[in-house]
């Protein structure tokens, strides 16, 4: 197996799914001629054509809602919001439609359409190019959203997407494109949604987390496994549908939990997992939940100061593993 | 018998006067579907109903410059003539009014008129203003990426054309040349609120400019103007030419809807005129003018849009209601998810 970068996975799955299935095209702002922002599809256009490789006006509600169409009719779009920071615009198209288009028609349409888009901040990305989204969507039933954290699950978790019936919210975290190495399996790769993966298995706590913080977790993990606490670190990949039982297996295993996530704390994905846990699990802890989350300000600032302070760091997870360790 | 015809000669291309006694029919049959789905409610029988009168002729019209079977047809919740017109039957109809569980749209769950018939082409939309509009440049766009010879039809009010999406659903397709037909049924109305309130251009085709593509004009209560109209903008946009934006002159009859009282915000006197102007005895005089309907006939033909919305009627009323465990159907591809 070859080792990539997260942005090379996710530019290799991309150029797989196009030379593999001819339903398959991507369509959004810059991807063709620039080959996006951050060059994931640099080439693309060359290689399968402006039919294929839609560069679009700058409007997201329409880049959703073509797509829609297109999946409505029986093609397979990917397409791209440049910044999920932009995906605002959208809202109405994924929520309101992609993700009711099947239950509204009962069965009669589908919408298998992937919506790929680099979110999160650690890049100096200020109060727009730097949120977190999935709590706006992980709410609504028919949708689906991914956020994987390594190169072999973007690798799989993608290809599993483009295969889909429905329409996936796909989540990249910009940090780990270039940040997060990995060996990725070659040929096709699939990695099934809605299934989470134990990073760092362990037997006196458990962190509950994805994206970038999966490895800022292992990375805590590591430095407290010296002080003699085995920490379990266990990924989500998928955040809706969100694999319940790995996450009460693991808080009934280790008997506390931590969640960590870099989204807003206030009724982000970790209170579903705090509840989760708290509705099946409650007599089984030692500790009350604990969660350490991004704080309730609408986003990290452009100086660095508040970056740093916005964003879980290795340190402070290690810190808040401590005093769950203790209590 | 009927008499002699006067101007037959002048039938526009694609219409015989068969065809045109079959979109007279299907006005018809839309006018009963409309009044019995407005007296259900009454009744207290079906919650909710929504109307197309005044709209029966670009609708048959727009539907008639269709292939069915080839081309879409992405249409809004005031399109039943359009439906009825394109393959929706009366009992399909009904069945959505009475939110029975073998509705096909959409199995009860959505409000009546929202049509999604895939095998028919008529795609799935919801009551969100404009949002299936860009879906309907997406099918457009796949039928030219697959070389298909498809022609997507997609209908709006002139309120939707306030929306972002509907701005950027033309941009798109005036970039890209998609096979498609913008029909917006332009009532005045946008429930309450009038036309001058909704945008500061006279005509809504006006807009097209914009997209760079024609936008033209028909009297929306003709229905034989309203399928050339329709009929050349798909023949435009079957042979490459791109969209257009029409734009039919039509109005509303009734209500917004039944939950709507339209003497909250138009006078009787205006209620009366618009009356006046009723697309159904207008055709019925064309008709007769060209010798191919008598009076006769038209009762004949009201009869029989009776007796098969009569039959629709009972039969969908007997027909099962969904049950609580539909509920949990259809939510994704593999079922309900965590």
């Amino acid at each position: 197996m070859a080792t990539k970068n997260l942005l090379e996975a996710v530019r290799e799955t991309l150029h797989d799914a196009m030379a593999s299935d001819e339903r398959v095209f991507i369509m959004g702002e810059d991807v063709g001629a620039r080959g996006n922002v951050f060059l994931i599809t640099a080439g693309f256009q060359e290689e399968f054509g402006r039919e294929r490789i839609i560069d679009t006006p700058l409007a997201e509600a329409s880049i959703v809602g073509v797509a829609i169409g297109a999946a409505m009719a029986g093609l397979r779009p990917i397409a791209e919001i440049q910044f999920a920071d932009f995906i605002y615009p959208a809202f109405n198209q994924i929520v309101g439609e992609a993700a009711k288009t099947r239950y509204r028609s009962a069965g009669g349409n589908s919408c298998p359409l992937v919506i790929r888009t680099p979110y999160g901040g650690g890049v100096r990305g200020a109060l727009s190019h730097s949120v977190s989204i999935e709590a706006l969507f992980y709410h609504v039933p028919g949708l689906k959203v991914l956020a994987p954290s390594t190169p072999a699950d973007a690798k799989g978790l993608l290809t599993s997407a483009i295969a889909d019936e429905d329409p996936v919210l796909f989540l990249e975290h910009k940090r780990t494109y270039r940040l997060i190495k990995g060996e990725v399996p070659e040929g096709r790769h699939t990695v099934p949604i809605g299934k989470a993966d134990i990073a760092r298995a362990g037997k006196d706590l458990s962190v509950i987390t994805y994206g970038l913080m999966r490895h800022f977790a292992v990375e805590a993990a590591e430095k407290i496994a010296a002080e003699g606490i085995d920490a379990e670190v266990v990924d989500l990949r998928s955040i809706r549908p969100m694999d319940r039982e790995t996450i009460i297996n693991s808080a009934t295993k280790t008997r506390r939990v931590l969640v960590v996530h870099e989204d807003n704390k206030f009724g982000g994905v970790g209170a579903e997992i705090s509840a989760a846990i708290a509705e099946e699990a409650l007599f089984e802890l030692d500790a009350p939940i604990k969660r350490l989350c991004g704080p309730d300000v609408p986003a990290m600032g452009y100086a660095k100061e508040y970056e740093e302070a916005f964003m879980p760091s290795p340190e402070r997870i290690a810190d808040a593993m401590r005093e769950l360790a203790q209590f | 018998m009927k008499s002699e015809p006067k101007v037959r000669a002048s039938l526009p291309e694609g219409l015989t006067p068969e065809r045109l006694l079959e979109m007279y029919y299907y006005m018809v049959l839309t006018r009963t579907c409309d009044d019995r789905g407005f007296a259900l409610n009454r009744q207290g029988k079906i919650p909710f109903a929504a109307t197309c009168q005044g709209h029966e002729a670009i609708q048959v019209g727009a539907a008639f410059a269709l292939r069915r079977g080839v081309d879409w047809l992405v249409p809004y919740y005031r399109d039943t003539c359009m439906a009825l017109s394109f393959g929706v039957t009366p009992r399909e109809q009904l069945m959505c009014l009475f939110a029975r569980k073998g509705d096909i749209f959409s199995s009860g769950r959505q409000f009546p008129n929202h049509y999604s018939v895939p095998d028919r082409q008529i795609a799935s939309i919801s009551s969100i203003i404009a949002a299936h509009v860009t879906h309907a440049v997406g099918i457009a766009l796949a039928a030219k990426m697959r070389k298909q010879s498809a022609v997507v039809l997609t209908s709006f009010g002139e309120g939707s054309t306030s929306e972002g999406e509907w701005h950027e659903a033309l941009n798109f397709a005036g970039i890209h040349k998609v096979p498609i037909v913008f029909l917006c049924e332009n009532n005045e109305y946008a429930i309450s609120v009038h036309q001058s309130l909704q945008m500061g251009v006279k005509n809504v085709a006006d807009r097209a400019a914009g997209y760079g593509f024609p936008g033209v004009i028909c009297d929306g209560t003709d229905p034989v103007q309203s399928y050339e109209t329709v009929r050349d903008a798909v023949e435009r946009a079957r042979s490459g030419g791109g969209p257009t934006l029409v734009e039919a002159k039509c109005y509303r009859a009734m209500s917004h809807t039944s939950d709507d009282n339209q003497l909250t915000y138009r006078t009787p006197d205006e209620i009366e005129a618009v009356k006046t102007r009723d697309p159904i005895p207008r055709f019925e005089n064309w008709l007769k003018e060209r010798g191919m309907i008598d009076d006769d006939t038209i009762a004949e033909l009201k009869a029989k849009a009776l007796r098969e919305v009569n039959d629709a009627t009972d039969w969908a009323e007997a027909q099962a209601p969904p049950t609580e465990a539909d509920l949990y159907t259809h939510v994704y591809h593999s079922g309900p998810l965590s």
